[in-house]
């Protein structure tokens, strides 16, 4: 089956190989989906900021994108990002490599995001 | 030696002059107490908070320099860029809205201390999910937009609030992965927003 024509997914980490293994990872299993990620901060520290999560989302083929980000401040960025970009996130606070791990696999074989949403719900984490 | 300040509680306006002065007094309070953040930081957090904060005012005062704000929204407005570009760790995006809720107040007139000082700290409160007791800065941002309003924002009130973050048990950020561990220490971020609320005190006086 077809990956998910719709919808893409971004990546965002404190360290830059922290999302450079989990993309790996996910690889594996969904070759074909629109993925792109931000480690770091845009001059390579460890850290999140805005601008250069947007460029992720920028560079994201689709225009829906699953996130899934490791600690809170990524979060923080994150909601700061949403109101500075055209595109919709949808932010999930889950467990980051098993939540990534089992959207990306749905998303590679055609699952709808309101199909995903439901499998990622006993991932919860307080973040 | 710097007087203890104390705001009027008054309706005066803010202008960029005084915006600009608080920001070059910051800068040097944060680049003077760089390495105690740091260390207040690297006791129950990821030890980087005087860095990120230097690095950040850095930007800030690049930032002003560079487009010359043309009045009090715009001010803030680059402040909260900057911030939010530079910083990196969670208080990018904390003091970044903090600047941005300034800059919507500003923009719909509503200039005087104590109301910009209530918009950031609960555009702060909201970023982070954070409320009073949870040990981060908004234990200082809230009740100082309080203290604002009542005109009782001074100096030692504002030690008073820092302080007070010392006991607690950290619920939210980074300090919260050490549970019982957090207790004991002062918040690195209520320290840096008491920083930040002297020298407003001191810019305005």
């Amino acid at each position: 089956m077809a990956a998910n024509e719709k919808t893409g997914m971004v990546l965002v980490s404190h360290v830059p190989e922290i999302v450079a293994g989990i993309s790996k990872l996910i690889r594996q299993v969904a070759p074909d989906i629109a993925l792109t990620t931000a480690g770091g901060t845009s001059d390579g520290d460890i850290g999140t900021d805005a601008t250069h999560i947007l460029k992720a989302i920028d560079e994201n083929a689709k225009d829906d994108l699953m996130v899934f980000y490791d600690l809170g401040s990524a979060k923080m960025n994150l909601d700061l990002v949403k109101d500075m970009t055209d595109k919709t996130l949808y932010r999930y606070d889950v467990a980051f490599i098993e939540g990534a791990y089992t959207a990306a696999a749905l998303l590679q074989a055609g699952v709808k995001r309101e199909d995903i949403e439901p499998q990622l719900q006993p991932m919860h984490l307080d973040k | 030696m710097h007087q203890p300040q104390q705001l009027d509680g008054g309706t005066l306006g803010m202008n960029v002059e005084q915006v600009e002065k608080w920001m070059t007094l910051y800068q040097a309070e944060v680049e003077k107490n760089k390495d105690y953040l740091s260390q207040l930081d690297t006791d129950i957090g990821d030890g980087d908070h005087g860095n990120n904060m230097a690095r950040g005012m850095t930007a800030v005062a690049d930032g002003l320099e560079k487009d010359k704000p043309a009045d009090l929204a715009h001010a803030f407005q680059n402040i909260a860029m900057s911030l939010i570009s530079k910083v990196g760790g969670a208080a990018g995006p904390l003091y970044g809205t903090a600047f941005l809720e300034m800059a919507k107040a500003a923009k719909s007139g509503g200039t005087d201390i104590p109301n910009l000082l209530q918009v950031a700290a609960d555009g702060v409160a909201k970023r982070g999910g954070a409320k009073v007791g949870d040990k981060t800065m908004v234990d200082v941002w809230e009740p100082a937009a309080k203290d604002a309003q009542a005109g009782q924002l001074n100096d030692a009130n504002i030690d008073k609030l820092v302080d007070a973050t010392k006991p607690l048990r950290a619920l939210k950020g980074r300090a919260s992965y050490l549970g019982e561990r957090s207790i004991g220490h002062l918040d690195p971020g209520a320290v840096s927003t008491g920083m930040l609320l002297k020298t407003l005190l001191q810019a305005t006086a």
